[in-house]
């Protein structure tokens, strides 16, 4: 059935137990909304030097684009931030693909269970939501943007 | 026709949509419920564009060669459907354009550029409400921003209705206009239009209404409403995408100056200055949509053909129906009036803490079409505290089977992400 290739466990375990959520201290926050949908996510970046070490994200949607961030705090934490940039690209290949990429487990781990989800070009967004968000917060961060403390 | 019988014959009316037999690329059957973002088409309408194109296709206005003359007649006469069909007084008081929204946009512009005393200035407030599509919303936050007006608006209670309840404090003295929805696409609440019109008139303001998701459900009388101005669009109503209407009273599209400036809309014009054709030409700049009046034509007289009160009376039933077979499925919540008084046939509901997303992947995945966000009514979503919504809306071929099929499907979404 075509859900199971969209709606993938990994997907689901990390929609139900996401990893890494709620609002740490950051060096930039940014708020993304998907304007179709009301997809809502704020996120924030904590750099140490050249290392990411912390990606903390507070937001509402639906299980894809939770999914997503959660798989992307898995992902991203803890890496310089050349290889983080990297998986970022990777990620956003593997979603434009229309479904003829697989992805490289190597590179994106967890992430490659989004590669059913690039059929659905109304679930694209939705998937890339946090991604488009730690990219923006990330450049944000290296411009020197004021630093916000949690709540 | 005047229809005889308060009942309609959905098979047969089933069989004249060719798109409602359609079997999805699953192999599931297509369950249509997404009218309220838009109508699906009935043959009749189809073959009017085609032999609009095919045998008569000209420009308007502006021959005296025989499609010309055949072209100009058809448009004309898609204005005469209108006009009859929304009872105004005058033709002259349809005017042409591509969508609601355009319609909306039109007069919220014509506004700003009047003369007094309908000119929207500084000093003027202007009111809308909290349930309004976000095409009666902008217009008119442009329109403050851009004069310096006051913009207000009524709130909502919690069973999905107007507030009315300060209603004096938010039409005054200084309220230039107040522009409502008169069925919600969100909540399907259809409002209480003579309140608000009573005290609009008593100082003074004029009345917009935006009848959108009225004119495909219900017999729209813009006499018996009382109203300045009503807008509404055709693709929800059976005809093709790129024609809408604005109606408005004579003696305001005479008063009133143009927004869009162009061919057809002007009576002379030198390099110096132009005069402008009377209403409704004044507001139709450019080649306008002339299939698309057309389509809107055949649209009416197929609506008129099953008769509105026996749309209006069968879309009720379907919606009692839905209702009472929605408050069977555990968690779901109804967003908007829970009865089918003063209620139309558009549904929103959301489902536990499944998103709406979520829910409309898995019905889509039943060949079940519904529309999930905030359906560009996202202040209602804020007032509820709910992200989205699902909808499920119902039209004059939708049967009780497509609402057991909604059923089935959301006791499936609820097992798959239980
Ligand atoms: C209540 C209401 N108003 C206005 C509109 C705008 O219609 P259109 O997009 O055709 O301009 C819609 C359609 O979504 C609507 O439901």
């Amino acid at each position: 059935m075509k859900l199971d290739s969209m709606y993938q466990d990994i997907i689901l375990d990390h929609y139900k137990h996401p990893h890494g959520r709620g609002l740490r201290d950051g060096d930039a926050e940014v708020h993304h909304v998907n304007p179709t949908c009301g997809d809502e996510i704020t996120l924030r970046v904590k750099l140490d030097g050249n290392v990411l070490t912390d990606v903390s994200y507070e937001g509402q949607g639906c299980s894809i684009s939770q999914a997503s961030a959660s798989v992307l705090n898995d992902l991203l934490v803890g890496k310089e931030l050349g290889e983080a940039q990297q998986i970022q690209e990777a990620f956003l290949e593997l979603m434009q693909s229309k479904g003829q990429l697989e992805g490289d487990e190597e590179v994106l781990e967890d992430a490659i269970a989004f590669a059913g989800v690039s059929k659905y070009p109304a679930r694209v967004k939705c998937a890339l939501l946090s991604w488009m968000a730690w990219k923006d917060a990330t450049a944000q961060a290296l411009a020197g943007a004021p630093v916000k403390e949690s709540a | 026709m005047i229809p005889t019988s308060r009942t309609l014959d959905v098979d047969a009316i089933r069989k004249d949509f060719p798109v409602l037999g359609r079997i999805l690329p699953n192999g599931k059957p297509l369950v249509y419920l997404d009218n309220a973002a838009t109508s699906q088409k009935p043959k009749q309408v189809l073959d009017a564009l085609t032999a609009y194109y095919e045998l008569h296709n000209a420009n308007v206005h502006r021959g005296v060669h025989t499609l010309a003359e055949e072209a100009t007649a058809l448009y004309e006469g898609a204005r005469d459907a209108v006009a009859s069909f929304i009872n105004a007084p005058s033709r002259d008081e349809v005017v042409f354009t591509k969508n609601a929204s355009e319609s909306l946009n039109l007069v919220a512009n014509m506004l700003g550029w009047a003369e007094e005393p309908y000119k929207v200035d500084a000093d003027s407030e202007i009111v809308i409400t909290e349930m309004e599509h976000h095409s009666n919303i902008v217009p008119w936050q442009l329109l403050a921003q851009r004069t310096g007006a006051k913009l207000k608006w009524f709130g909502l209670t919690d069973d999905g209705r107007l507030d009315l309840s300060h209603i004096d404090e938010i039409i005054t003295e200084k309220t230039k206009v107040v522009s409502f929805v008169l069925v919600s696409n969100i909540l399907g609440t259809v409002n209480p239009v003579e309140a608000i019109v009573r005290r609009a008139q008593d100082v003074g303001a004029l009345v917009v209404i935006d009848a959108s998701q009225a004119a495909p459900h219900m017999v729209l009388d813009v006499q018996a409403l009382e109203a300045d101005f009503v807008a509404f669009t055709g693709h929800k109503m059976l005809a093709p995408t790129g024609i809408g209407v604005l109606w408005g009273r004579q003696e305001l599209l005479e008063d009133l100056p143009p927004f869009l400036g162009g061919g057809e809309m002007i009576e002379t014009v030198s390099m110096q200055s132009s005069t402008y054709a009377p209403a409704p030409h004044k507001f139709e700049a450019g080649t306008p949509p002339i299939a698309q009046a057309v389509g809107l034509g055949a649209a009416i007289e197929y609506l008129n053909g099953v008769g509105m009160d026996a749309i209006a009376a069968h879309e009720h039933r379907i919606t009692e129906y839905a209702l009472s077979r929605l408050a069977e499925v555990p968690d779901l919540r109804v967003i908007g009036p829970t009865t089918a008084e003063d209620r139309a046939a558009a549904i929103s509901f959301t489902l536990g803490d499944i998103h709406p997303h979520d829910v409309g992947q898995v019905l889509d995945e039943q060949g079940i079409a519904v529309r999930v966000g905030h359906h560009c009514a996202r202040p209602v979503c804020l007032r509820y505290g709910i992200p989205a919504t699902t909808r499920a809306s119902f039209y004059l071929y939708s049967t009780e089977a497509e609402v057991d099929a909604l059923i089935d499907g959301l006791h499936h979404v609820r097992a798959f992400f239980g």
